[in-house]
Formats: structure tokens, C-alpha cells, sequence
């Protein structure tokens, strides 16, 4: 953003070597005489990052994609991505001599006849659950954050082609081995592709190559698996750090902070340690799990094969939502109109994944247009400060818990033996009236919550110590919080709705009346922050203000409630 | 400030890996040593009338409740004319004869009766009218084809039972048991005679060869440990799933709240 | 708007951005923030190793032992790979393998990481930075100056003048993909129809029932009540596209007491002395439905729970799916073998926009 000018004549400024520098100094000289690199450290070298433990799961998700990388290109040097029928010669006794594909048996081939190969495959696999994973907390931390909003709605939306393209990774991965389970999943893809209007039948005829499961669908998988989808993932990595880098990160309210500071740590060399050795963390995590737990037995599984099945046949746990909302469905939607069938029992499960994918993907512009907010933001907000975002996520986290637990509605029948019809239909229960009472909770829990938070700011915590006055009366005493920690809870906004007003041409559209609608909806209970005038009024009744400085402050009944919540 | 720091060092988060690792591994292990059992074979001369006699009370005092004076059945139990020593044998051997209580199905429970008693009832049950044998000892030495057992055990078996023997849910609050410690001789017996809601296999559909090849499998798998370390009970993709979130997540946060606090 | 007055030191200290706000945000919104001070950073906090050498050197300590362990976790992970090998067929070999080179490698890894991070916690100096952020937006200067270059740009090329070639241009761009759409036709074969394979199976008179996977034909003698058979047709086991074909083909059979079905009078003569044969591929989305209950006489999908009811010609009693199972209809042939009437009368799996 700054003039380019200016930045070629820093990188110049170090023309002339420091002597003495050593071998270190001529590499660096040599470097940035061919490089500019100067100009790149001193750009970034002591960029500022803000330390908290939740902005740490982005670069778990980061780290683990680096060792799926690492991992999977030590696989792809053995896998073979073909379908070919071979029969089994390898080291597992229970499939010897069993008819299988090239792909199921190179699979095997890694995990019992090569060194290591199966610690590999694991720590792949692994890595895969957690990237993921990662990425899902990753993004409800941004959410409930309100990291989101501008500017940087684009870096959501990134975010979000990356969440999908993680779980497009997983599945096109899971499906590779050619196993019993795994092909199981690909049948039911095929029939929910089959189950499309209009186009269902060709997209799967041309997806297979032919009639399912055909010879082609690993090779097409393994295409998309190893180069197409890890291309596109890579590009849109860069171009959301890029974007981290443009905005520079959030940060907590906090005493010195401000929208147009960041308080933290410098890359060189705090953050580079910490940062750098967070991966090695990460990796170690993954090893572990991959040395002692097995992951994906596909030995067990066995080659796919159309007619066998297993119990408890179910997707990783990132496309358990989908299948979720496929057993879900209340049975006998499928029809005959117009000559052409009708598959509502998976046109329906589609739509509803489709439109709350679709809703995650456009919230941070809903939000927007809703509270009229075009601001930016770079102090985040508390959740409970915004309640009905908060209660919005919670009903949303909870649709999608229902659609996830259901697809292990057989596992919780046997756990928990109940029948599987009625855990069925709980969850069916759970997925409709769920997000409206988590909605409701998580919104009067976030209010109770601000005005815990507002009576702490004006009267302080109790502190359990009762004393009795000269006149006889009994006080509780209260410790009064210091100015820092007071700041952390009254750094917030209060919005007022949007008042329906005429346009500029003197007209009020219906959109307008939605917009205003919705916003009263958005902003309808709110708690303003303490103003100092309160707090003064709090901490006055005659006596010098107690303010800032920890010690009791005198006369402070419990029954006086700052609560005017509305302005 | 001392204190602190002493304090801060015995929350390291490494101990905390490893003591759940450590557990992990004694949970595991003393699990694989209690599963390992032992196979009880009873010698009982079931064609001896003093066997039968034997028996024959015993069934009059516990079963004939249900099944009838003469087998022919009640309305709480169903006729045992034609089932056989077998079918007795892993009734009553896996303790889900006697019934404790009408349900979904038979539960299995703590066995009832000794290897003798059992053995007698399943004599007098066989002798009232014939039906499937307890199968003989040489098809139950777990030393057949279990590749073969493998795949005959994927196509017939596994959509109830798991692939890995781990058991499934069945309709109506119904389940097929996990086949993990359960006897050849009851394994056999209940593809012979199809217990409750599980079908018979009889020696047409798998021959005695076949039924042997699908012990020797699943014996295989319940003998051999997973090359891959503990198995998260064979559940497939729903336990890994919670793993990688509760263990694996829970492990990764915990060292990011480590790593972002302020030092002492 | 109230928010100017109240909104304090924070928007004091914005104040390009509550500008923005007073043009930008719609009519009615209103911002109240807290009028109390912000207090600036708190004083910073000296940790026990600024203060305490004998600390200090402690970490010191810490954290270079900690990057040994990791070389000595490197090199067992190295001693393991040779000390365990896998030997052929041995689980115990193999899950030691893993298990030891896995434990290793996690060793030198966590080492590095847990050093890093405690170098950079206990010794680093730990002074907080600031950094000012500036609005994402380019300043007034920049983006004139990038209109000035688009439209000089437009200007030199002639790009809003010249129509024609703008739109032949985009005609062209939008023409030229068309092509590589077309031959992703090629991913299927080019002379086979999707809706005819769909709706016929292998399934044809006088083929007869084998078990799968052996291919021996079974009698109707060998069924007994309660049974369960998994059937494939004669002949598929030589077939090149045997997969295809089971995935299309797979049957169960099962005898029930005659007595128990309940028979429609179209379906009358499809069954054999109690013998039903039931497609096994489910009208949902196309799992096995294996799980038969020989008493209730229910066929339940593993995948998400249709169940079907045998007796009633596996119509669905429960679950996502809508149509009953496909019945094959069976007889005897003179030899006592099962053997199919016909193909099945409807498309077997799941259900496709051309089914019917």
C-alpha cells in the first residue's frame, strides 16, 4: 500500500555490507542483493501478533494440513490409484488369495509390508480428522467473535471454500483404499446422486464412468484427491493468510487496546517460537495418536465388494452431518408427477445441508445489512456481548450436533440400548425444536450474563465478608475491580435498531421494513456498557470514590441494580 | 513466586499426554487379558440314560415353565421339539436360557448352569426329538481358511454382527451381540440353529468347513492384536471421530492455553 | 447521532472511521459506547526469570534439554525402524513397528516444540509491541490515482469506445470453454444409456440362484424355515463386469412358513413353498439391506435404518425409504433347483429422475 518507491530504496539502503558479519552476513548479503529480502524482515519481522489461546486453531489447522501434505506425499509413492482386480498376496493372512483392486492391495501393501507404512498412513488419517476439526473450531471462534465482520467478510467466505474443501479432501482420501467401507460410502453418493432431478442419472453415469462402481471412480478420486482439490486449497490458503497479514489480527478488548492498535508479541523472535514450536506440538499430538491408535483397519473392511455390509457403516466424522440428515428424513417422500420420480427423501436432505452450508457462507453480509453496521471492527466482541449472534450460532451449532449425531443413531441404540426407531426419532425432535430453544437459552443466559458483567463494573464482586456497621446494619463488602480489568468489560457497543425512516424519495419499500424488522429482532435486548456517570454515581453516595484501587469501597448494598437496559 | 513456579511445572502438559497414555495402555492391556478365555469343554456321554434322566429333571424344574412338560411350547416360550442338543447347548451355555425377563431379546447373562447340567438338559432336549448335534470338536480348532472365513463372514455376517465382530443394533431395541470372546462351540451352535432374530445357516447355505473357516477368522481377529495399536472397540469411523476431538483436540488445546499464558 | 458525544476515547482515537460512520450507516442506527477511559497498558509484569538469575539459568536448562531429548528421540526412532522390523504375517511385529517409531518421532517432535515454546515464554523478552493499523481502504490518493490508470487505460484502448470488439470479445471468452465442457461427456461411454442399464439386471428366466460368493446353486430342499441365503446369479462370477452386474443383482432369499406371507394376487406363483427372493440393494440410496430377523421377519438397512417387512412384501414399515424391495419372482426347475421366472419387474436401488 505504501509507495512502491519508497520500498525499493530501503531495500537499497543496505547496499553496502556490515563487516564482520561472518558467514552469515555474506549469505544474507548475497541474498538480499539478488532477493530484496531486507525490505521482507523489516516489513515483517517485528509484525505484531496478539497472543490468545483461541487464535491458536487456525494454525492447527495449518499445521495439520502441512504434515496430510508430508504424510500423503510419502503415500502417494506407493499407492496405486487403479482398480485393476489383483489377487492378494501380501502379509495379512485373513485376505490372502482374496480377490481385490490394485488400489485395495497397494493400500495393504503400506500397511503391512512397508516399514513404517502403516504409522504413515495412520498419522495421515489422523491429521485429516483434525485438520478439519480444527478448521470447524477454527471457524466458530471467528463466529462467535464477530471476527467476521468488516473488513473482513471476504476472509470468512475464503475460510469457508477452505472448510469445504477440507471436507471434499477427506471424503475423495477416505474413499481411496477401495474398501469395503469406504465403497459403501460411494454407493450411497451415488445414490444421492442418483436421487437429483433432472440430472442425477448422467452425473453419476459420467462421474463412475458406466454403471457403478465401474473401473475409473479411485483414479478420478486420487486426480482430485492429490492434485486438483490440494491446488485449489493451497491458493485459497495463501490468499487467506494474505488477507490475515492486510488486516492485521483481532484482538480482545483489553486496557491500551484500541480499533486502531494491536497489542502482542513480535514475529522475531517471540512469535516465531512460539508459533514454530506449535507445529512441532502439533505434529507430536498426531504422532502419538498414530502410534498407539489405529485408524481406518481396512484390513478388516475387507476389498469392496456390493453385496456385503458392515454394521455400524458410517462416514468420517466431517460428512457425518450428511448422513445424519439422510436417516432423518420421515419416510415416504418420494413420488411419481409428471412421468419423472421424485426423491424428496434426499432432494430435502440436500436442500437443508445446502442452505445451512449456504447460510454459514452469508452470514457475515447478513449481519451487516441487518444491524446497518459498515464500520470496521478489529476489537472483538465477547459472545455474550452480542447476544443474538451468540444465539443464532448456538441454534445453528445445535441443528448440526442433530444431523451429526444421527448418523450414529444404530451406535447410540447399541450403547445406550435404547431401540433404534426411538432414537430416531429424538433426534428428529432435536433437529426441529433444538435450535429454537438452544436460541432462546444461549440469548437469556448472554443478558443474564451482561448484567452480571454491568453489576460487577458498578458495585464489584462480593466478597463474602459481612460486616456489621456502628449503627448496627450488616453489609456484604465488596472488592471493587481495578481500572484494567474494569476496561475489559465495559469496551463494548450498544446498537440502537434501525428506525423505519423514508428514503430519500420520501418512500418505505418493503425491504426497508424487513431491514427494520430484523434489526429490531437483532438488537430488541441489549445492555448498554456502564457510562462513567454511573459508575461515579455507583461509587460516590458521598464518600471519595473507591475506584482503581482494590480495597472495599464502604456502603455498597447488594440491592442496588444498575439496571436500565434500555436508552 | 516460588510456589508458583512449582506449581506451573507440575501441570506440565507433556505429564498430561502421558499419563492418558499410560492409562490408555493399562486400560488396554488389562482389557486384552481379561477378554482371552479359555475354551471349557464338557465330557459328558450324552447318550447315557442316567444323563438324560438327569436332565430331564433339570428341565422340568427351570424350563418346563415355558417350553412345556413335553417340549411342545406356551404362550411365554416357544416349542423346543426339533432344536436340538446345539441350540440348548448355546442357550443355556451363554446364559440367555432361563429368561430373567420377557424383552426386546434374550440378554446374555451370568450362566446359569455347569458344564454337566448343561450338558444334560441338551441330552433329554436331544432325545425327545432329534435336531442339530453339538458340533464335534474338530471343526472348532479355529485352523481352517480365514480368508475364506474372511469373506463368507463379510457376506453372511457382518451387517449385523460388524466386520469386526463388534456387534450392531437391530430393529425394536434388538442387537446383535459382539462375537469377541464368545466360544467356538456357542459361535457354531448359532449358525446351526439361528438364536431368536438370527437366521439359521444351515449346512446347505454354509457347509461345516465354512462355519469352521469363519471361526478361524474371527479368532484371528480376536487373537491377534490390531497391527495398528488399540482398536477404539472396532466402531469404526464414529470412535475415531470422537477421538480425534476429545483426545486429540483436547490435548492440542490444552498446550495452546500453555503456550499463550503469561510465564511466572 | 448520540454516539459522538459518548463514544469516548475509543472513536476519539478512530476518528476517520466514526466519520465513515456518520455518512455510512443507515438512517437509525446508533453506536453507545462506554464514555469510561480507556487506561492504557497496564504496567508490565516481570517474570520470575527477569528477576531471579539461579531462574533463569533453570530454563536455560530446561529448554536445551529438552532439544537432546528431541536428537535422542530422532535416533530412537531411527534404532527402531531397524530393531523392529515387520515380520511377514505378524501383527504383533507390525503394531510395534508402529508403535516404536511413531513414539520416537513424537518424542523428537514434542521436544523441539515444548523447547521452542518455553524458550520463548521464560527467556525471550517478553516486552509487548504495538503496532497502528490503518484503515484496509487505500487513501483518496491511491484510488483516484488507480481510476486515472483505468481510465487511461479504456482511453488508450479504446475499450468503451470500440463496442464491437468489446462484445465480440466477450462473446468469445464466453464461447471458448464450450468445447472442454463437451468432452467431459467422454467420462462416461459414449454408447451406453444410463436409463436402460439401470432398469435391467443379469436376472433372466431359468437362471439359477447360487450362493454368493461360491456360485453353487442352491435347491429349494436346502432352505429350511428361517433361513437366509445371499444369492447371486449363475454365471456372474465369470463375468468381466462382475461388480457392476452384483451391485445390480444381489438377492436375498428366505423361507418363511407359507402360512405367514401375505401374497397380492399379481405376485401370486413368485415365491416357492414359502421362498421369497428379495432384491438386497435398498430403494433409498442403494446399501445392502442384509440384516433379515428371521422372527419379525424385518429386513433393515445398516446405513440409515429403512427397515422392510418380509411379510408384506418387504413393503417399507420404517425409515427414509419409500418403495418396497424388488421381488424376483423364483421357481423350481426340473432338477430341484431355484431358478428366476424373469428379470425383476421394476429397476432394482435407488431411484433415478427416469425411473418411471
Amino acid at each position: 500500500m505504501t509507495s512502491t518507491i519508497e520500498r525499493t530504496e530501503a531495500a537499497e539502503s543496505p547496499a553496502t555490507p556490515k563487516k564482520g558479519g561472518g558467514i552469515t552476513g555474506a549469505a544474507a548479503n548475497y541474498l538480499d542483493e539478488r532477493t530484496s529480502i531486507s525490505a521482507v524482515v523489516k516489513e515483517f519481522g517485528r509484525k505484531i501478533f496478539p497472543d490468545h489461546w483461541s487464535f491458536m486453531l487456525g494454525e492447527v489447522a495449518l499445521y495439520s494440513f502441512v504434515v496430510i501434505i508430508l504424510s500423503g506425499t510419502f503415500l502417494t509413492f506407493f499407492f496405486q490409484a487403479s482398480m485393476v482386480e489383483t489377487h492378494y498376496e501380501g502379509a495379512f493372512v485373513p485376505l490372502k488369495g482374496v480377490e481385490m483392486s490394485a488400489a485395495m492391495d497397494s493400500a495393504l501393501h503400506i500397511s503391512f509390508d512397508v516399514r513404517g507404512g502403516l504409522l504413515v498412513r495412520q498419522i495421515h488419517h489422523w491429521a485429516a480428522l483434525l485438520f478439519i476439526a480444527s478448521i470447524g473450531l477454527h471457524m466458530l471462534r471467528v463466529f462467535f467473535t464477530g471476527a467476521f465482520r468488516k473488513p473482513r467478510e471476504l476472509n470468512w467466505m475464503i475460510g469457508f471454500v477452505l472448510f469445504v474443501l477440507a471436507m471434499a479432501e477427506g471424503f475423495t482420501g477416505y474413499s481411496l483404499p477401495d474398501d469395503l467401507l469406504s465403497g459403501n460410502g460411494l454407493r450411497i453418493i451415488d445414490g444421492l446422486i442418483k436421487g437429483m432431478p433432472v440430472i442425477g442419472t448422467w452425473t453419476s453415469f459420467l462421474l463412475f464412468g458406466g454403471e457403478f462402481p465401474g473401473t475409473a471412480i479411485v483414479g478420478r478420486l486420487y486426480t482430485l484427491h492429490i492434485l486438483l482439490l490440494p491446488a485449489i486449497l493451497v491458493a485459497f490458503l495463501a490468499l487467506h493468510l494474505v488477507f490475515v497479514v492486510v488486516h492485521k489480527h483481532t484482538q480482545f478488548a483489553g486496557p491500551g487496546r484500541t480499533e486502531k492498535n494491536v497489542i502482542g508479541y513480535p514475529i522475531l523472535p517471540v512469535y516465531a517460537a512460539k508459533a514454530g514450536g506449535f507445529f512441532f506440538l502439533v505434529f507430536g499430538v498426531i504422532a502419538l495418536m498414530a502410534s498407539f491408535f489405529t485408524i481406518n483397519p481396512i484390513w478388516n473392511y475387507g476389498p469392496y465388494d456390493p453385496s456385503p455390509v458392515s454394521a455400524g457403516t458410517q462416514p468420517d466424522w466431517y460428512i457425518g452431518f450428511a448422513d445424519g440428515a439422510l436417516r432423518l428424513i420421515p419416510p415416504g417422500l418420494e413420488f411419481v408427477w409428471l412421468n419423472h420420480t421424485w426423491s424428496f427423501n434426499i432432494i430435502i436432505p440436500v436442500i437443508a445441508l445446502v442452505l445451512l452450508l449456504l447460510f454459514v457462507a452469508i452470514y457475515p453480509f447478513v449481519e451487516s445489512w441487518v444491524t446497518g453496521d459498515k464500520r470496521e471492527h478489529h476489537i472483538l466482541d465477547r459472545p455474550r456481548n452480542a447476544p443474538t449472534r451468540t444465539a443464532i450460532g448456538a441454534a445453528g451449532v445445535t441443528f448440526y450436533a442433530a444431523l451429526w449425531a444421527a448418523a450414529s443413531s444404530d451406535l447410540m441404540a447399541t450403547h445406550f440400548q435404547l431401540s433404534i426407531e426411538g432414537v430416531i426419532h429424538v433426534v428428529q425432535a432435536w433437529a426441529v425444536l433444538g435450535p429454537f430453544i438452544a436460541y432462546f437459552i444461549t440469548k437469556r443466559v448472554c443478558i443474564g450474563l451482561m448484567k452480571k458483567d454491568r453489576e460487577i463494573v458498578l458495585h464489584g464482586y462480593e466478597s463474602g465478608r459481612i460486616v456489621r456497621l456502628p449503627g448496627g446494619e450488616y453489609i456484604e463488602v465488596h472488592e471493587q475491580l481495578d481500572d484494567y480489568e474494569r476496561w475489559k468489560l465495559v469496551d463494548y457497543e450498544s446498537f440502537e435498531p434501525i428506525m423505519l425512516r423514508p428514503n430519500s424519495n420520501g418512500k418505505i419499500t418493503p425491504v426497508m421494513r424487513l431491514r427494520s424488522a430484523m434489526s429490531n429482532w437483532f438488537f430488541e435486548d441489549r445492555i448498554a456498557p456502564a457510562s462513567r456517570a454511573e459508575l461515579d454515581a455507583a461509587h460516590g453516595h458521598g464518600h471519595a470514590p473507591a475506584v482503581g484501587t482494590g480495597s472495599p469501597a464502604r456502603g455498597e448494598l447488594e440491592d442496588q441494580t444498575g439496571g436500565n437496559t434500555h436508552h | 513466586m516460588a510456589r508458583r513456579s512449582r506449581k506451573a511445572n507440575r501441570r506440565h502438559p507433556l505429564a498430561t499426554v502421558l499419563l492418558i497414555a499410560i492409562g490408555l495402555v493399562v486400560t488396554g492391556g488389562g482389557y486384552a487379558a481379561f477378554s482371552s478365555t479359555t475354551a471349557a469343554t464338557a465330557e459328558t456321554d450324552m447318550s447315557s440314560q442316567q444323563v438324560i434322566d438327569e436332565g430331564e429333571k433339570l428341565f422340568a424344574s427351570n424350563c418346563a415353565t415355558c417350553h412345556g412338560m413335553s417340549l411342545q411350547g406356551t404362550d411365554d416360550g416357544p416349542s423346543l421339539i426339533g432344536v436340538g442338543a446345539a441350540s440348548v447347548n448355546f442357550q443355556v451355555g451363554t446364559g440367555r436360557m432361563p429368561l430373567a425377563m420377557q424383552g426386546p431379546q434374550a440378554m446374555q447373562k451370568p450362566v446359569q448352569f455347569t458344564d454337566e447340567q448343561t450338558a444334560a438338559m441338551a441330552a433329554y432336549v436331544a432325545s425327545i426329538s432329534p435336531g442339530p448335534a453339538i458340533p464335534d470338536a474338530s471343526l472348532l480348532q479355529a485352523d481352517g481358511d480365514a480368508a475364506n472365513g474372511g469373506e463368507l463372514f463379510r457376506i453372511n455376517c457382518a451387517m449385523c454382527h460388524n466386520v469386526a465382530g463388534a456387534g450392531g443394533a437391530l430393529t425394536e431395541g434388538k442387537y446383535a451381540p459382539e462375537l469377541t470372546g464368545v466360544l467356538a462351540t456357542h459361535i457354531y451352535e448359532a449358525m446351526l440353529t439361528g438364536p431368536q432374530n438370527m437366521p439359521v445357516f444351515n449346512d446347505d447355505n454354509l457347509t461345516p468347513e465354512d462355519k469352521r473357516d469363519i471361526i478361524t477368522y474371527l479368532k484371528y481377529v480376536e487373537n491377534n492384536p490390531s497391527p495398528g495399536g488399540f482398536e477404539l472397540g472396532n466402531l469404526g469411523p464414529v470412535a475415531e471421530g470422537l477421538f480425534a476431538w476429545i483426545f486429540g483436540l483436547g490435548a492440542i488445546i490444552g498446550l495452546m492455553v500453555w503456550l499463550t499464558a503469561k510465564s511466572n | 447521532m448520540a454516539h459522538d458525544e459518548v463514544s469516548g476515547i475509543d472513536s476519539a482515537a478512530s476518528d476517520s472511521s466514526a466519520v465513515e460512520t456518520s455518512h455510512r450507516t443507515s438512517a437509525g442506527t446508533a453506536v453507545i459506547g462506554s464514555d469510561v477511559e480507556n487506561p492504557g497498558e497496564p504496567p508490565h509484569r516481570a517474570r520470575v526469570t527477569d528477576l531471579d538469575p539461579a531462574k533463569a539459568k533453570h530454563a536455560d536448562r530446561t529448554v536445551y534439554t529438552l532439544f537432546y531429548l528431541s536428537i535422542a528421540g530422532s535416533i530412537f526412532a531411527l534404532a527402531a525402524y531397524m530393531a523392529f522390523p515387520i515380520e511377514d504375517g505378524d501383527p504383533v511385529a507390525l503394531r510395534l513397528n508402529t508403535l516404536f517409531i511413531g513414539l520416537g518421532s513424537a518424542l523428537a517432535l514434542f521436544g523441539i516444540g515444548l523447547a521452542a515454546v518455553h524458550w520463548g515464554k521464560a527467556l525471550m523478552v517478553d516486552k509487548e509491541g504495538i503496532d497502528v493499523r490503518h484503515p484496509v481502504r487505500g487513501t483518496d490518493e491511491t484510488r483516484a490515482r488507480a481510476v486515472e490508470i483505468f481510465d487511461q487505460a479504456d482511453k488508450e484502448s479504446g475499450f468503451g469506445r470500440r463496442t464491437l470488439i468489446r462484445n465480440s470479445l466477450i462473446g468469445a471468452i464466453i464461447a471458448f470453454p464450450l468445447p472442454g465442457l463437451v468432452l467431459f461427456r467422454g467420462l462416461g461411454p459414449q454408447d451406453q444409456d444410463p436409463v436402460e442399464l439401470l432398469s435391467h439386471t443379469m436376472w433372466k428366466k431359468g437362471s439359477r440362484l447360487t450362493l454368493d460368493p461360491s456360485g453353487i446353486p442352491v435347491r429349494a430342499s436346502d432352505i429350511t424355515i428361517g433361513s437366509v441365503f445371499h444369492i447371486i446369479p449363475e454365471g456372474l462370477n465369470e463375468r468381466e463386469d462382475l461388480l457392476e452386474q452384483k451391485a445390480k443383482a444381489a438377492v436375498l432369499l428366505m423361507r418363511l412358513d407359507p402360512a405367514d406371507l401375505n401374497i397380492s394376487p399379481e405376485r401370486e406363483g413368485w415365491s416357492y413353498d414359502g421362498i421369497v427372493a428379495y432384491s438386497k440393494i435398498c430403494t433409498h440410496v442403494g446399501c445392502p439391506v442384509a440384516l433379515y430377523e428371521q422372527q419379525t421377519h424385518h429386513l433393515l438397512c445398516p446405513c440409515h435404518q429403512s427397515t422392510f417387512d418380509v411379510v408384506n412384501e418387504a413393503k417399507v414399515i420404517f425409515g427414509p425409504a419409500k418403495r418396497p424391495l424388488p421381488q424376483l419372482p423364483i421357481e423350481v426347475d426340473s432338477e430341484g433347483y431355484l431358478v428366476a421366472q424373469s428379470d425383476f419387474h421394476e429397476p432394482v436401488g435407488p431411484s433415478f429422475w427416469e425411473r418411471s
